[in-house]
């Protein structure tokens, strides 16, 4: 398990979606209002990649018609099939125990804070002032 | 009479069979005369109201109807019992009365139709023989009037479901049916969709077709549409203690619409949030169907496969389709059915569908 | 399913070379098209546009789940234009990436379900040089669909030979929502042509006809819509069996497009009960439906099914058998197949040659 800086925070705007490759694996990385989340890109179900797909609320009703919209921005619609998958845990709606993603933790943390740990950013210069996204893998 | 058909006709009548797809001769305006009120009386007459059949199920038919039924002597309930009733040993025989009630445009005419349809079923049927049970006709041309017909006969516990055709006016899964459907779930009627049209619009998406065995091929089409309308507009949702019932749908085609429908929900539910579950879930709670005909391959062996692929025990209901010819001799239950299942499948599915039936 | 399914290794298909049977090309622009319209029928489409069933101008009767009417969302050139409407980046996502020999194309703007139908020929003419100009000729990879007007029986005769000699293209194509059911004998003469020139017959599913797609009515909703497709497929094979034109016309090759295929087996077991029982209705058809079925039908197989127990999917494929089945992408729509991951059950070697390749290069000709 070793902490890798993907991206830097004002490189990705909320409700923007990144494709990043990190320690062999491809991964989503999405701004969900301020918050940084990472799942894996392809989708369980034919292989597309999760990172082009719409970022979307949930559509729930109780009744036939009667159609709220809630969760915004934090769910991903599939760009194939259109499957919906929570960005916070990689689950799907449809059928969350079965079909999922796998979910990665994400941080936030300074520059400087990166230069004193065990951090892996061999693709990215890290400046001591900026916000940067770290992925745990 | 061979061995085999001695044991299937015991096993039926040791378990208490019902039967749930049973057609009474189908009634015409001499038949109902006595149960119109004199207005109508004098309409049905003047206006020549009088073989209510339905074009794609003509009493005419000669490959529909068993010789050998047809052969008995007597008629009514009495031909009935020599026939079926009591060779089977059935503790109960649903009849479904399929005639042209569900076709007729005026929506009084088939309102009035209708209520004296159900009338003569209890008179002429229900009243003699305890072992019979019955279907509403419904004018589900007029809903508010479907409603009354439900609560007129709420009490009348023979009565067990109410019955439409799979190919009507509108897509069964409509707003507009939902009163009739708050009704029957009220008393504890099933909904029967019965293979038929009202030739309201042509069977195929291509027009009306050449032959009566193409237009026997496409009921499918219609149930199936039936299907993904429950689905999709919420109704299985809507009225969870309502089952509703396929009759004389056939069976093995049902599993792919299943996985085609839950594959495309995971996509499309968007379009219907309210479908909260995947279709093929919902279809196994509510939907049953009966099991003649089936539309299995030749083999027996492969007719586990198919209900494996339901992976619904309570779906199947037993029926005989009677007097319709759909089985050889007096093999009633698709060959390579599952011993397991047949106690279901004759009797304890039709209690759970039907509130109504007592034990 | 989980992320195990995605892991095994399926490189072996690119050496395999798939036939794709369902690939919908896109015009860059309307002008594209117009250039291959006489001046009188550019006019007309300028000054009353092309007329068809569906009742809404400009939006899908059943509105699709994604934009540009149901497209995969990544399928946008990043040069500009809509899905599919630029060959590069059709080569580098789809033909390239996925080792696809050959690709059929199925234009779906051809004009076979104009109401106009002199405008339907028209452009069903200039589809078809379309074809050549921009994706067979540049790519021979990809094989064209000749589109004819259906309706117009002579027109559709007159556009078969005008193409016939060109090996570009693959089949000659008519939507299966016909006016009338499609076995009906006013057809017949487009179905002895193609029996002629050894050319199949494509139907593949259309979003508008002139009847109700289902026999209670319109439906509501796209996702009932999108089964109802299988329906309209369906009826073209029960017509064409119970008409007698494969008895009438019995080298005919005809290929279902865009229908799943669970459905076949089931319907030939009823087909088979119902000639059984009504066969003195029918005595021009001699023998069962399904042997017909067996010997002139073919389906494509996307949109596949995909069942709770992927294992059941085996009887399906052995019900239907694996000589019928041809593998089909749909890009670039957004119920697309990707051919290393449709089938979620193992396939023999045998079967996967079938149904990926050689079914479809026997089918259609191809060398």
């Amino acid at each position: 398990m070793a902490r890798h800086v993907i991206a830097k925070v004002e490189e990705l705007d909320i409700g923007k979606s990144k494709l990043v490759k990190v320690a062999g694996r491809d991964i989503a990385l999405f701004n969900v209002k301020g918050e940084f989340f990472a799942i894996a890109n392809r989708c369980p179900h034919e292989g597309a990649d999760l990172c082009r797909g719409q970022v979307v609320g949930l559509a729930e009703a109780d009744e036939p018609g009667k159609v709220r919209m809630t969760r915004h921005g934090e769910l991903v619609r599939c760009p194939w099939h259109g499957w919906e998958f929570d960005i916070r845990t990689g689950k799907s709606w449809c059928d969350p125990a079965r079909t999922r993603v796998k979910s990665f933790d994400v941080s936030v943390a300074k520059g400087g804070a990166l230069t004193e740990g065990p951090y892996q950013a061999e693709t990215f210069p890290v400046s001591i002032d900026e916000d940067y996204v770290v992925v745990e893998i | 009479m061979d061995t085999a058909v001695t044991q299937q006709r015991s096993m039926l009548s040791q378990l208490g069979a019902i039967d749930c797809d049973v057609h009474p001769d189908a009634p015409g305006r001499e038949d109902l005369l006595p149960y119109f009120d004199d207005y109508w009386r004098e309409i049905v007459t003047t206006r020549d109201v009088d073989r209510l059949e339905l074009t794609n199920f003509p009493t005419r038919t000669k490959p529909f109807f068993r010789e050998d039924w047809k052969a008995t002597e007597g008629k009514g309930v009495e031909k009935l019992r020599k026939n079926l009733l009591d060779p089977y040993g059935l503790k109960y025989a649903i009849l479904n009365c399929v005639t042209a009630v569900h076709a007729i445009y005026d929506p009084y005419l088939a309102t009035a139709v209708c209520r004296a349809t159900n009338d003569w079923l209890k008179a002429e049927w229900l009243d003699r023989d305890p072992r019979l049970r019955a279907s509403l006709v419904l004018p589900m041309q007029n809903p508010e009037a479907a409603v009354e017909e439900i609560e007129r006969f709420a009490d009348d516990k023979r009565f067990v479901q109410v019955l439409t055709l799979c190919m009507g006016e509108m897509p069964l899964g409509r707003r507009t049916y939902w009163p009739v459907y708050e009704a029957a779930q009220r008393h504890g009627f099933a909904l029967g969709v019965h293979a038929g049209s009202a030739y309201r619009h042509a069977p195929s998406q291509s027009g009306f077709l050449s032959y009566l065995a193409e237009d026997y091929v496409h009921q499918v089409q219609g149930f199936a549409a039936q299907v993904g309308s429950f689905v999709s507009e919420g109704v299985l949702g809507k009225f969870p203690d309502m089952k509703i019932v396929l009759i004389e749908s056939g069976v093995s085609w049902l599993p792919g619409q299943m996985w085609r429908m839950s594959k495309d929900w995971r996509g499309a539910r968007i379009e219907i949030p309210w479908v909260k579950e995947s279709p093929s879930a919902l279809v196994r709670r509510q939907i049953r169907m009966t099991t003649q005909p089936f539309d299995a391959p030749r083999d027996p062996a492969e007719l586990e496969r198919i209900i494996e692929h339901l992976d619904c025990d309570d779906m199947l209901l037993f029926s005989t389709d009677y007097p319709h010819a759909q089985f050889e001799g007096e093999a009633a239950i698709p060959a390579g059915f599952p011993e397991r299942l047949i106690d279901r499948l004759v009797r304890e599915n039709a209690l759970a569908t039907y509130p109504r039936l007592e034990d | 399913m989980d992320q195990a399914v995605l892991d095994k290794n399926t490189k072996a298909d690119a050496k395999l070379g798939i036939v794709d049977c369902d690939i919908h090309p896109a015009f860059g622009s309307p002008a594209e098209l117009a250039k291959f319209l006489p001046v009188r029928w550019r006019d007309h489409l300028a000054d009353y546009g092309q007329r068809s069933a569906n009742p809404v101008v400009g939006t899908l009767p059943y509105p699709r789940m994604t934009p540009g009417n149901g497209m995969r969302r990544d399928s946008w050139p990043p040069n500009g234009g809509p899905p599919a409407s630029d060959l590069a980046f059709l080569q580098e996502q789809l033909l390239d990436p996925l080792g696809i020999e050959y690709g059929i194309l199925q234009p779906l703007a051809a004009g076979s379900s104009t109401l106009n139908q002199e405008l339907g020929a028209a452009m069903c003419a200039a589809v078809n040089d379309w074809q050549l100009d921009k994706w067979t000729g540049p790519d021979p990879r990809l094989k064209a669909s000749i589109c004819v007007t259906q309706e117009d029986v002579p027109a559709a005769l007159a556009e078969i030979e005008a193409r016939i000699g060109d090996r570009s293209f693959a089949q000659i194509a008519i939507p299966p929502r016909t006016i009338e059911p499609a076995g009906r004998r006013r057809y017949w003469p487009i179905y002895e042509a193609a029996e002629h020139y050894d050319m199949p017959i494509g139907m593949h599913s259309a979003a508008y006809g002139q009847h109700a797609n289902s026999g209670a009515g319109w439906l509501d909703f796209y996702i009932e819509e999108h089964y109802a497709f299988s329906h309209s497929l369906q009826s073209v094979v029960t017509s064409m069996v119970f008409e007698g034109v494969f008895e009438r016309f019995p080298k005919l090759k005809l290929v279902v497009v865009e229908g799943g295929f669970a459905w076949a087996a089931p319907l030939m077991w009823r087909l088979d009960k119902q000639w059984e029982r009504m066969r003195s209705e029918v005595p021009h058809v001699k023998r069962p439906p399904s042997e017909y079925i067996r010997e002139n039908v073919w389906f494509t197989t996307q949109p596949i099914e995909e069942p709770e127990n992927n294992r059941h999917l085996l009887d399906t494929l052995r019900w239907v058998g694996a000589d019928r089945l041809m593998f089909s992408t749909d890009y670039p729509h957004w119920d697309f197949d990707d051919p290393r991951y449709a089938f979620k059950v193992p396939l023999s070697p045998t079967e996967r040659v079938q149904i990926f390749r050689d079914n479809a290069k026997r089918v259609y000709r191809l060398p």
